[in-house]
């Protein structure tokens, strides 16, 4: 018993001796509605295509919808060789029995070893129902991808709060499985000319069995969008409340950017959970990015490091997130941040005209 | 009867879970244990539908003796019962593992009290993060699976149905799902109701039901806890924030920020000329 508990990797195990071996090659699952993609699908084929080489084995990917044949072209501009098309009316709205049914019927032909689809909602939804079907194991919200000598996946993800990382494999069941948070990977530059194949997979449902009907899709105006940003202005426990973000935000507005927040700032209830950068959040690669009032925990920098050129201001001289800056001030931000708009706005005179 | 399940988790509060900075490890002492917030959520949803069309709801959780505590709150705001699901053989799952326990317990629940119309859960567990818990019960159990629902429209007993509003990354999508149906909620559906002191009495002295493996005639032990759970942990490690060479800006204030205004106002010159 004692070994057992030292080593307690021994996990569910197949019901039958399965030959793996067939199960070869990478697929993602393309995310689109009303013909937008959503970005981290080709942020996911451009690294996708890092892990096929390494595995020297294709790369896929599966579209689904309806009229979606143009988006299945756009998968082979972003680095698909093969896609995977099923395009039928009833498919013209994400729903998950009806998709997870299609995505089942083409793991099961096509035996990918590895699947992968974004950490968004819809990717969420749709990779638990899969993962129970098939059944196999599923890793969310990744942020890291890797694959080792023995062709497994090192699907590694933000644990404990984002504290910590951790590196998480299955090793008894194909395909491996994750989600994988948008905004981290970078997607290929688009190449129309790039050559692959579409092939069409007649549509496995029937009819009867969509129970769930979309009624509307109503487009939100002017949500935030941290993930597009080119300028984010962070704001955190120590901008004291509603009111010192509404001075980050006239400061966004300066540099033509968002506000962002630490989840210190939104669990206070200041601002809300759309613009919360890190931990459950976004993860964003802005241009630039200043933290102001931000002692800069893990948890928050692991969301926003990648930014190419961060501002701390922060009266602690010790704050963690100075650590991270190019440039650092330590002082009271209701002393800089007014400061600093005046001066944008001066060097920038032309700031309020929209950028066309 | 409108029945109705909750399904909820005794989480430790991760918001005050510390990293040891000398072992690199997590300090988990004194990290108090709570309802995770969006059961909370899920509690409340029930509770509303209940006060509107009558019913029964039922709260579930998997986890140690210890997370009675966690049904007696549930109880004091206005669950009817709470069914603790607590084995040995059930610790170490993870979320395909818990799915098949959770919806063999749904299962068990629906024959003792009816078939539950709605299944709720939180949209995800502050521990785990992985809003993979209801999708796997959905799936198991055949019902209609609405996640990430910011509000629900309407219910209609009498046709079996609901309508609810899904939060998407660009927008809200309503749906309409025929029962049985399982949702998944987020903070923004409701604020959960504060005990009355009634419910505050009756909690203390409630005993939750509780089962063991021994209680499911039909359970799969191959299916549960670790033996159950294709993923396994293979290394945990503290991040490495990146290097950067800092510089300290200093000085009288406004020398400080027209010099910083500069070098953002270049930096978004090329973005934009890119």
């Amino acid at each position: 018993m004692a070994e057992a508990k030292r080593k307690p990797a021994v996990g569910l195990q197949p019901e039958v001796d399965v030959d793996w071996s067939a199960y070869r090659g990478v697929m993602v699952v393309v995310e689109h509605r009303r013909d937008k993609v959503a970005k981290v699908s080709w942020q996911l084929l451009g690294e996708s295509r890092r892990l096929a080489d390494k595995l020297d084995a294709p790369l896929m990917a599966v579209v689904i919808g309806h009229e979606a044949e143009d988006i299945a072209r756009q998968a082979i501009g972003y680095g698909a060789e093969r896609v995977y098309l099923c395009d039928a009316p009833e498919l013209a709205d994400y729903r998950t029995r009806p998709y997870s049914r299609v995505c089942l019927h083409i793991i099961r032909e096509v035996k990918p070893e590895i699947v992968l689809f974004g950490a968004t909602y819809t990717g969420r939804d749709l990779a638990g129902a899969i993962a129970t079907h098939l059944p196999t194991g599923l890793t969310a919200d990744c942020t890291q991808l890797d694959v080792d000598d023995n062709r497994l996946l090192l699907a590694s993800r933000p644990a404990f709060s984002e504290k910590m990382v951790a590196t998480i494999l299955c090793k008894q069941f194909k395909p491996q499985m994750a989600t994988v948070r948008p905004g981290v990977f970078e997607a290929l530059p688009y190449d129309p000319r790039r050559m692959g194949e579409i092939i069409r997979v007649e549509s496995p449902l029937d009819r009867e069995s969509i129970r769930t009907e979309v009624l509307e899709f109503v487009e939100a105006v002017n949500r935030v969008n941290l993930e597009d940003a080119e300028v984010i202005v962070a704001g955190g426990r120590g901008v004291g409340g509603r009111a010192g973000f509404d001075l980050l935000a006239k400061l966004a507005d300066a540099l033509g950017g968002q506000v962002g927040a630490s989840r210190a700032a939104v669990d206070l209830g200041w601002i809300s959970h759309d613009h919360q950068v890190g931990q459950t959040g976004t993860t964003v690669r802005p241009k630039i990015y200043i933290a102001a009032g931000i002692s800069g925990a893990v948890q928050h920098v692991v969301g926003m490091q990648n930014a190419e050129l961060i501002v701390s201001i922060n009266k602690d001289p010790n704050a963690p997130i100075h650590r991270i800056a190019h440039y650092a001030i330590v002082d009271d931000l209701f002393e800089v941040v007014p400061a600093l708009i005046e001066a944008v706005q001066a060097a920038r005179p032309s700031a309020r005209v929209p950028v066309v | 009867m409108l029945h109705m399940v909750v399904c909820i988790k005794q989480v430790p509060d991760s918001r005050e879970i510390r990293i040891d900075p000398k072992t690199n490890t997590l300090i988990r002492q004194g990290v108090p244990a709570i309802v995770n917030p969006y059961d909370l959520n899920g509690v409340e949803a029930a509770l509303q539908i209940k006060d509107q069309f009558g019913g029964r709801v039922t709260v579930l959780t998997m986890g140690p003796p210890s997370a009675d505590k966690a049904l007696r709150q549930c109880v004091a705001m206005g669950a009817d019962e709470g069914v603790l699901i607590s084995d040995r053989a059930f610790a170490g799952a993870d979320t395909l593992a818990t799915s098949y326990v959770l919806a063999k317990s749904i299962e068990k629940a629906g024959r003792l009290w009816g078939q539950p119309a709605i299944v709720f859960c939180g949209k995800q567990t502050l521990d785990g993060d992985t809003g993979q818990v209801g999708p796997g019960i959905a799936c198991r159990l055949d019902y209609e699976q609405l996640t990430y629902v910011e509000a629900i429209e309407s219910v209609d007993p009498d046709r079996g149905e609901v309508v609810v509003r899904r939060h998407l990354e660009d927008g809200v999508e309503r749906v309409r799902a025929p029962f049985p149906v399982l949702i998944t909620v987020l903070a923004e559906m409701n604020k959960p109701r504060r005990a009355s002191l009634p419910g505050l009495l009756h909690a203390q002295t409630y005993q939750p039901i509780v089962w063991s493996t021994a209680d499911f005639e039909d359970l799969d032990r191959s299916k549960i806890g670790l033996r159950g759970s294709p993923t396994v942990v293979s290394k945990t490690w503290v991040p490495e924030p990146r290097q950067v060479d800092t510089e300290f800006l200093k000085g009288e204030t406004g020398e400080v920020t027209s010099r910083l205004a500069q070098v953002l106002v270049e930096r978004l010159q090329t973005v934009q000329g890119a």
